[in-house]
C-alpha cells in the first residue's frame, strides 16, 4: 500500500500543474500542495481498485480449479484433491445471524435513542449517549471472549424455554449442547450493533423539528402521540440508514462470530441447534489449514470477495438512503 | 428545554374528555415504581418457584410483567390513550435496560477476571517459554507489537487521511471529488476481514512478503483512512469561510492559508478524528490473524518476522482452552479496553477542550 | 491566534510525552519468563551441550506444540545463544516448509510418505528426511456425565457413540461395560474437531482398526462421521465437554487435565481397564513396531494391542530432519537441540506436561540417529 502510495503522491504534481496552468496561475507552492492533496486522493481510489482486482484475480484463480459448484456446495474443502468448496452454508448463516441480529437491535436501538434524546432527563441522557459512545469503542474481540466464556453457558437457560414455547415451529428446536449456534451469534451481534445504530438514530431523533412536536403537544398529545406523529416520521429514513450500517457491521464481523459459533458445513432447520458459519467467521477459523501450496487461501479470498460485495451494496443502500434524506431535510430548513 | 415540557405538558394539558370529569383521574406518581417493584419481586418470585436457574431470565420476567401490569392498569383507570403512552414509555424503559445489562456485564466480566493477573509481569513480560497451560508470562510482546502497528498505520493513513479531506473540502469540485467521496463512503463498510484479504493477496500472496506487523498495519491502515477523511472533512467545513478568505485577501498563498489558518482552527477536531480511528483500529483482530501471524516472544521489528498485538493475543490465549490461558485471555481484554478507552476519552477531552473555539 | 499557539504547543508536548512513555516502555519488556512458574525442568539445563547459534525455524504439528514449548524453554536458558521459534502450522504446513528448505526441521503427526521422501532428496543434499519419533501422547476421551465416575467403554462403543449409533448413556451397550454406574437417561452430544487435525486422524485410525466393523470411515483428517457437534481446536472440544452435562469429545490428555474433566478408560480386552495417562499410553507406543527404513524410525502402532496397561489410543508425533545434507548454518543447533529433546531429561519433562516419553528402545534409537545427523 505504501507502494501505491509512493508513487501516486508522487506522480500526480505534473498533471494538475499542466491542467491548472491552462485555469490560472498556480504558485509552485500551490501547485505542489494541490498535488500532494490530489494524489492522496487518488490514493483512496486506487486502494479501492487494488482491493477490487486483487481479490477478484486471486478469486478467479480458486474458481477455476473449483470441482464443486461455488454457489451450491455443502462443503469446504479447498485443499483436497480435487479442490471443492462453496458458498451456500456461508452465505445462508451470515445473512440469518445478520437478521436475527437486526431484529433485535434494532427496535431496542430505537428504544435507547428514545430514552436518550426524549424520555430521560437530561442529567441521564447527556452520560448515557456518552456511555453508549464508548461502547461502540469495545473491540469486537472482547465481545467475543465475552460472548463464548459467559453468553454462551447463559443462554441454554433461554433456549431451553424457548424449546419449550416454540419448539413446535421446529425452527426454534433445541436439543441440548453448547448454546453455540447461529443465534447465540445473532444475539451477540445484536449486543454489538445496538451502540452503532442508537448512536445515528439518536442523532435524528435529536433533530426532528422542535416545532413539529411543540405544535402536536399543544393538540393535547400524548407523549408518545408526539413521537408517533412527529419524531418517527421524520426519522424513518434515517433509522433505516442506521440499521443498514448496523448491518454491515453484522455481515462483516469476524470475531465475534468465530468464538460463538459451533461450525459445520450443514443448514440446521433449527437456528438454536449448533451449526453453520459465516464467510467472515470461516476465514477466520480455516486460514491456518488453508495451506500456501494449494489453492486454500485463494478459495478464502474468493469467499471474502463475496462478502465485500454483499457490504458494498449493503452500505452504498444505506448513503444512499442518507443522501436522499440530507437532501429533502435541506428542502425542509 | 424541550424535555422539560415534555414532561410535564400532558399532566397541565391534557385534553379535555367530552364526557366525565374535567380532568381525566391519573395513576399517583409512585406508581411506575410501585409496580416496578412488585414486578421484580414477582419475577424473582416466579423464576423461584420454576426453578429457573438464569438470572437473566428473572429479570425477563420482571420485565415483561412491568409492562403488562402497567398496561392493564392505565387501561382501566386512564384510558387507552394514556395507556398507550405508558406502554410506550415502558417499552423504552424496558429496552434502555434490556441493552445496559449485556453492556454492563461485559465490562463487568472483563474488569473482574481480567483484574485478576493484570500486574506488573503481565505487562512487563512476554510469552516467550512459558508453558500455556500454567499461568505466568505476559502480554507484553503483544502491547509493543499493537503499538507499532498502529503507530505505522497512522503514519500511513493519518497523513493521505488528512490530505484527501483537505482536498474535498478545499479545492473538491467535480467529478474526482465525487467520486472519492462516494469511495470513501464505500470504504467505511469494508469489513476488517475483507481489509486483510486484500493485503494477504497483495502483500504475501502477490509480492511474496512474510507474514509482518507491516503487514498488518498496512490492512488497519485501509480500515483508517476511511475515518479519518471523514472526521476532518467534517472539522475543516466548520472552518468560518471568513478566516479563508480575510487570510486569502491579504495575498497568503492558498497551500499557506490552508496550513497555516484552516488547520490550526480546525486542529482540535481533527485529532480528535485520528485518535478515535486509532482507537477502532487497535481493537482490530481479523487483519492480525491474517497477516501478522501472532508469535509468543518480543519483535520489535515490526517490519520483519511474526509479531503479535493485543487483540490477537486475547483471542490466541482464549483459543487455547484452559483456565491459565483464559486469565490472560481477560487481562489482555482489559488492557485492550483500557488502551482504547483511554484513547477514546483523551480524544473527547481534546474535543470538548478545543470546542468552544471552532464556534460549536 | 495566539491561544491557539500555545494550545497547539501543548497538544505537541502531549505527544512528545506520548510517546516517551511508549519508548520508555518498549526499554522495559522482558522475554525471560524463566522466574516464573516451575514447568519442566530447569534444573536439567546443566545437562544441555550447547552447539551452535542462531536462529532456528521450525513448524508443523500443532498437537506438539507443548512439548515443544517446554524443550524449548529449557533449552533456551541453557543455550541462550540459540533461538528456537516452532511454529504450530499443522503438519501438512510444517513438512511443505520443511521440504522448501525454508525451516530446520518440521513436526509433523504422520510420517513422511514416499513421495515427499523422494522430494526431501532435493533439500538434503547427499541424504533424505527421516522420521525421528520423539513425542507420544494418549488421546483422551473426556466426558462430562452428571454422577459417574470411571467410565469404561471399548472400541466399538466408542465408535457406535461417535457415529450417533449409540444416543443416550444409558444404552445398553455403555450399561454392560459399566454394571455399577448409575447411568442417567441423558443425550449423548458427541463433540467432534470441525478443524483438520491429526488428532481426529489417530483417534479414527484406532477406531477403524481397533473396530472396524463399527467404525467404517476412512481415517482422516477431516472428521466424516455424521452427527454430532463441532468444536474448534481441542481446547473447543474441551470447554464443550466441561460446558455441557452429556458430552464426550476426544482430545490431547493435556487438555482433559487442564481442564479438569474426567477421561474414559479403555477396555482393550486386557484384564482391566486402562486409563489414559502418559505411562501407559508409553507402553502401548513400546508394542508398536519400527517400519522406517535405515535411519528412518517411522512407527507403526498396534491399535488392537491387549497387554495390560497399555493404552493404544495415542498418536505419535515426529520430528523430520535430513539424515544428511542439514543447511550447515543450523545442522549443530539442530542437532543439539533434537539431542536434548531424546534426551532422558527431554523425555522426562514431557510427562510432566502429559504427553507420554518414548519407550526405552525406541529413543536409543532415536539418539543414534540425532548422533549421526550430517
Amino acid at each position: 500500500m505504501s507502494i501505491d502510495s509512493a508513487p501516486d503522491t508522487a506522480a500526480p504534481p505534473p498533471a494538475p500543474a499542466g491542467k491548472a496552468a491552462t485555469k490560472q496561475n498556480l504558485r509552485p507552492g500551490d501547485r505542489v500542495f494541490l498535488g500532494l492533496a490530489r494524489g492522496s486522493g487518488i490514493t483512496l481510489l486506487v486502494i479501492m481498485a487494488a482491493i477490487a482486482v486483487f481479490l477478484t484475480w486471486q478469486a478467479t484463480k480458486a474458481l477455476t480449479e473449483n470441482e464443486g459448484n461455488f454457489l451450491t456446495t455443502f462443503e469446504w474443502d479447498p485443499n483436497a484433491e480435487p479442490p471443492v468448496f462453496g458458498i451456500a452454508v456461508l452465505a445462508f448463516g451470515t445473512v440469518v445471524s445478520s437478521v436475527i441480529a437486526m431484529v433485535l437491535a434494532v427496535p431496542i436501538s430505537i428504544g435507547i435513542a428514545l430514552f436518550i434524546s426524549h424520555y430521560a432527563p437530561r442529567r441521564v441522557a447527556t452520560p448515557m449517549a456518552y456511555v453508549v459512545d464508548l461502547l461502540a469503542a469495545v473491540p469486537s474481540i472482547v465481545y467475543g471472549l465475552w460472548g463464548a466464556l459467559f453468553l454462551v453457558p447463559h443462554l441454554t437457560g433461554l433456549y431451553e424455554w424457548m424449546d419449550a414455547y416454540l419448539g413446535w415451529t421446529g425452527v426454534f428446536e433445541y436439543n441440548g449442547g453448547a448454546a453455540r449456534s447461529l443465534f447465540t451469534a445473532g444475539i451477540l451481534l445484536a449486543i454489538m450493533i445496538l451502540p452503532v445504530v442508537t448512536n445515528v438514530s439518536r442523532e435524528v431523533f435529536k433533530q426532528s423539528p422542535k416545532m413539529h412536536e411543540e405544535a402536536a403537544l399543544a393538540l393535547g398529545a400524548t407523549r408518545w402521540e408526539v413521537i408517533r406523529i412527529s419524531v418517527l416520521p421524520f426519522g424513518r429514513s434515517g433509522v433505516i440508514s442506521a440499521s443498514m450500517l448496523g448491518l454491515g457491521r453484522a455481515l462483516g464481523e469476524t470475531m465475534a462470530v468465530a468464538t460463538v459459533l459451533s461450525p459445520s458445513f450443514m443448514i440446521e432447520t433449527s437456528l438454536l441447534d449448533p451449526g453453520g458459519g459465516t464467510f467472515a467467521q470461516n476465514i477466520a477459523a480455516s486460514f491456518k489449514e488453508a495451506s500456501p501450496a494449494g489453492i486454500g487461501r485463494e478459495a478464502l479470498i474468493a469467499s471474502g470477495l463475496v462478502l465485500f460485495v454483499i457490504t458494498l451494496l449493503v452500505n452504498g443502500l444505506a448513503r444512499l438512503i442518507i443522501a436522499r434524506r440530507k437532501e429533502y431535510s435541506g428542502a425542509n430548513a | 428545554m424541550t424535555d422539560v415540557t415534555l414532561d410535564k405538558s400532558p399532566v397541565d394539558e391534557a385534553p379535555v374528555p367530552t364526557t366525565g370529569p374535567l380532568r381525566q383521574p391519573r395513576l399517583p406518581n409512585w406508581a411506575p415504581y410501585g409496580i416496578g417493584a412488585l414486578s421484580v419481586a414477582l419475577g424473582c418470585g416466579i423464576g423461584l418457584v420454576a426453578g429457573l436457574e438464569s438470572r437473566i431470565q428473572w429479570g425477563l420476567i420482571a420485565a415483561a410483567l412491568y409492562v403488562v401490569v402497567t398496561f392493564a392498569l392505565t387501561t382501566t383507570v386512564e384510558g387507552s390513550r394514556q395507556a398507550r403512552d405508558r406502554l410506550a414509555t415502558s417499552l423504552v424503559w424496558v429496552s434502555f435496560l434490556l441493552a445496559v445489562v449485556p453492556l454492563f456485564s461485559l465490562i463487568w466480566e472483563t474488569v473482574a477476571r481480567g483484574s485478576k493477573v493484570l500486574d506488573g509481569t503481565f505487562v512487563s513480560h512476554s510469552m516467550n517459554g512459558v508453558i500455556t497451560l500454567q499461568p505466568g508470562g505476559g502480554a507484553y510482546h503483544a502491547l509493543v507489537g499493537t503499538l507499532e502497528q498502529i503507530g505505522l498505520a497512522s503514519l500511513i493513513a493519518a497523513p493521505i487521511g488528512l490530505l484527501t479531506a483537505i482536498y474535498l473540502v478545499e479545492y473538491g469540485t467535480g467529478k474526482l471529488s465525487k467520486a472519492i467521496t462516494f469511495f470513501v463512503d464505500v470504504m467505511t463498510g469494508i469489513p476488517s476481514i475483507v481489509a486483510g484479504l486484500f493485503v494477504l493477496a497483495f502483500w504475501i500472496i502477490y509480492l511474496d512478503m512474510g507474514y509482518s506487523g507491516f503487514a498488518g498495519a498496512m490492512s488497519l491502515a485501509i480500515l483508517m483512512m476511511p475515518i479519518v477523511v471523514r472526521s476532518t472533512e467534517e472539522m475543516l467545513k466548520l472552518v468560518p469561510n471568513e478566516l479563508r478568505e480575510a487570510s486569502l485577501a491579504l495575498g497568503v498563498p492558498k497551500w499557506r492559508t490552508i496550513l497555516k489558518v484552516v488547520l490550526p482552527t480546525a486542529i482540535g477536531g481533527i485529532t480528535t478524528g485520528v485518535m478515535l480511528a486509532v482507537a477502532r483500529i487497535a481493537g482490530e483482530t481479523a487483519p492480525i490473524l491474517l497477516l501478522v501471524f501472532g508469535s509468543a516472544s518480543i519483535n520489535t521489528n515490526p517490519f520483519d518476522g511474526a509479531q503479535s498485538s493485543l487483540p490477537y493475543y486475547v483471542y490466541e490465549q482464549w483459543k487455547l482452552g484452559n483456565e491459565a490461558s483464559y486469565d490472560r485471555a481477560w487481562g489482555g481484554a482489559l488492557l485492550l479496553i483500557a488502551f482504547v478507552m483511554a484513547l477514546n476519552l483523551l480524544a473527547r477531552g481534546i474535543a470538548a477542550w478545543k470546542a468552544p473555539k471552532s464556534g460549536r | 491566534m495566539k491561544l491557539q499557539r500555545t494550545n497547539r504547543l501543548r497538544a505537541l508536548a502531549a505527544g512528545a510525552l506520548a510517546v516517551s512513555g511508549a519508548l520508555v516502555l518498549t526499554a522495559c519488556g522482558s522475554d525471560d519468563n524463566s522466574g516464573d512458574g516451575d514447568g519442566g525442568s530447569s534444573k536439567a539445563a546443566s545437562n544441555i551441550k550447547c552447539e551452535g547459534k542462531g536462529n532456528l525455524l521450525a513448524s508443523g504439528s500443532s498437537a506438539q506444540k507443548n512439548a515443544m514449548d517446554v524443550w524449548v524453554k529449557n533449552y533456551q536458558a541453557a543455550c541462550p545463544d540459540t533461538q528456537i521459534n516452532y511454529k504450530p502450522t499443522g503438519s501438512g504446513a510444517g513438512i511443505q516448509e520443511f521440504l522448501q528448505g525454508k525451516t530446520a526441521f518440521a513436526g509433523s503427526d504422520s510420517a513422511l510418505e514416499a513421495e515427499e521422501v523422494t522430494q526431501s532428496k532435493k533439500v538434503c543434499k547427499g541424504g533424505q528426511g527421516v522420521d525421528l519419533p520423539l513425542v507420544g501422547g494418549p488421546i483422551a476421551v473426556t466426558y462430562n456425565v452428571s454422577g459417574v465416575e470411571d467410565l469404561v467403554l471399548d472400541a466399538e462403543t466408542l465408535a457406535k457413540i461417535f457415529d450417533s449409533k449409540i444416543t443416550k448413556w444409558d444404552d445398553a451397550a455403555i450399561k454392560k461395560l459399566n454394571p455399577d454406574a448409575k447411568l442417567p437417561s441423558t443425550k449423548i452430544q458427541a463433540f467432534h474437531r470441525s478443524d483438520d487435525s491429526g488428532t481426529t486422524d489417530n483417534f479414527t485410525k484406532y477406531l477403524n482398526t481397533a473396530a472396524p466393523d463399527a467404525w467404517k470411515y476412512e481415517p482422516a483428517k477431516k472428521w466424516a462421521a455424521e452427527g454430532g457437534q463441532s468444536a474448534d481446536g481441542s481446547s473447543g472440544i474441551a470447554t464443550n465437554v466441561k460446558q455441557n452435562d452429556g458430552a464426550i469429545g476426544y482430545a490431547e490428555l493435556s487438555y482433559a487435565t487442564g481442564n479438569d474433566i474426567p477421561t474414559v478408560k479403555l477396555d482393550t480386552g486386557a484384564d482391566a481397564p486402562v486409563e489414559a495417562t502418559t505411562e501407559n499410553a508409553s507402553k502401548a507406543i513400546s508394542e508398536g513396531e519400527i517400519v522406517g527404513k535405515g535411519s528412518d524410525l517411522a512407527l507403526e502402532l498396534d491399535y488392537k494391542t491387549t497387554a495390560a496397561g497399555a493404552y493404544p489410543m495415542v498418536l505419535v508425533t515426529y520430528e523430520v530432519a535430513c539424515d544428511k545434507g542439514n543447511d550447515a548454518a543450523t545442522l549443530d543447533a539442530t542437532k543439539s537441540f533434537l539431542k536434548y529433546a531424546a534426551s532422558e531429561d527431554g523425555q522426562k519433562a514431557l510427562a510432566d506436561i502429559d504427553y507420554a516419553p518414548m519407550p526405552d528402545e525406541i529413543i536409543t534409537k532415536v539418539r543414534q540417529t540425532v548422533d549421526a545427523l550430517a
